[in-house]
């Protein structure tokens, strides 16, 4: 079998590169994107920890993050839906009406 | 033979993520995202949780994504992403990625470093899953469906149109 750490560390480089990704695209929609792949991230250190220690629970824990994150896609798509009918853009350099 | 699975499947996974970062057309990035998604639920299999590998599938590459291609035909961002490109932003991402990288192994120093590293074995099945959702994880469960029927009517409400205004 494979050893659990290699799962932990992919897990890791997912997650950077998931912060990466969210910190250079400059459009809502790719950086939604990118905070679905530091979800699953989480999701793979959460099953390779129970896998290895042999607990069930977390399965169960993978099973409510998968549907919290279909729910907050939901609401965050229709977020940037109603932002791109106000504004004809969805890039984040043109959102400074708060002066951010 | 798993471990040539295993790899196989780190490889695709990585390999679109970065693809998604560098690539600057947004339907490509969801499609590598899909991609991303599907040899995840691979290594959930690889896990011994076939069940959350189906769900994996079923459910992020399956509907979460063809939301977002929804939007994405919705929105239909004819002029692409602007040319110019602040550079800072990108040492910015780099310089917060390398910090979090140090401090996400100080603090699983202590799992990486055990000595026999723990093997990943078979878990339970669907079975065991479904008797702890109804039994230990009740309440979350029932908390859940209000939370989903939450977000489908905010949703809505979020992204139809106004009558008059």
């Amino acid at each position: 079998m494979i050893p659990a750490n290699y799962f932990i560390l992919l897990s890791f480089a997912l997650f950077v590169l998931g912060i990466i990704a969210f910190f250079i695209k400059k459009d809502l929609l790719t950086q939604f994107m990118a905070v679905e792949i530091m979800l699953n991230a989480a999701n793979l250190a959460f099953l390779a920890l129970s896998a290895s220690r042999g607990f069930t629970d977390a399965q169960v824990i993978v099973f409510f993050i998968i549907t919290v994150a279909a729910a907050e896609a939901a609401v965050g798509l229709a977020i940037i839906l109603l932002i791109f009918r106000r504004k004809k853009s969805i890039k984040t350099e043109e959102m400074d009406s708060m002066k951010g | 033979m798993m471990t040539v699975l295993f790899f196989f499947l780190a490889a695709v996974c990585l390999g679109s993520v970065i693809a998604m970062i560098v690539s600057r057309n947004q339907a490509y990035n969801a499609l590598f995202l899909v991609l991303a998604f599907a040899a995840m639920g691979g290594l959930f299999g690889l896990l011994g949780a076939p069940f959350m590998a189906v769900v994996q599938i079923i459910i992020y590459s399956g509907a979460i994504m063809i939301v977002f291609i929804f939007v994405l035909m919705m929105i239909n961002l004819r002029q692409g992403i602007s040319p110019e490109k602040r550079k800072w932003t990108i040492g910015l991402a780099v310089l917060i990625a390398v910090i979090l990288c140090g401090e996400i192994f100080l603090a699983a120093k202590g799992f990486l470093a055990a000595s026999p590293s723990p093997e990943t074995t078979a878990a339970a099945g669907p079975t065991e899953i479904g008797r702890l959702l109804f039994t230990k994880y009740l309440y979350p469960f029932e908390i859940t469906s209000v939370l989903i029927v939450a977000s489908l009517v905010g949703a809505i409400v979020l992204a139809k149109k106004r009558e008059k205004e």
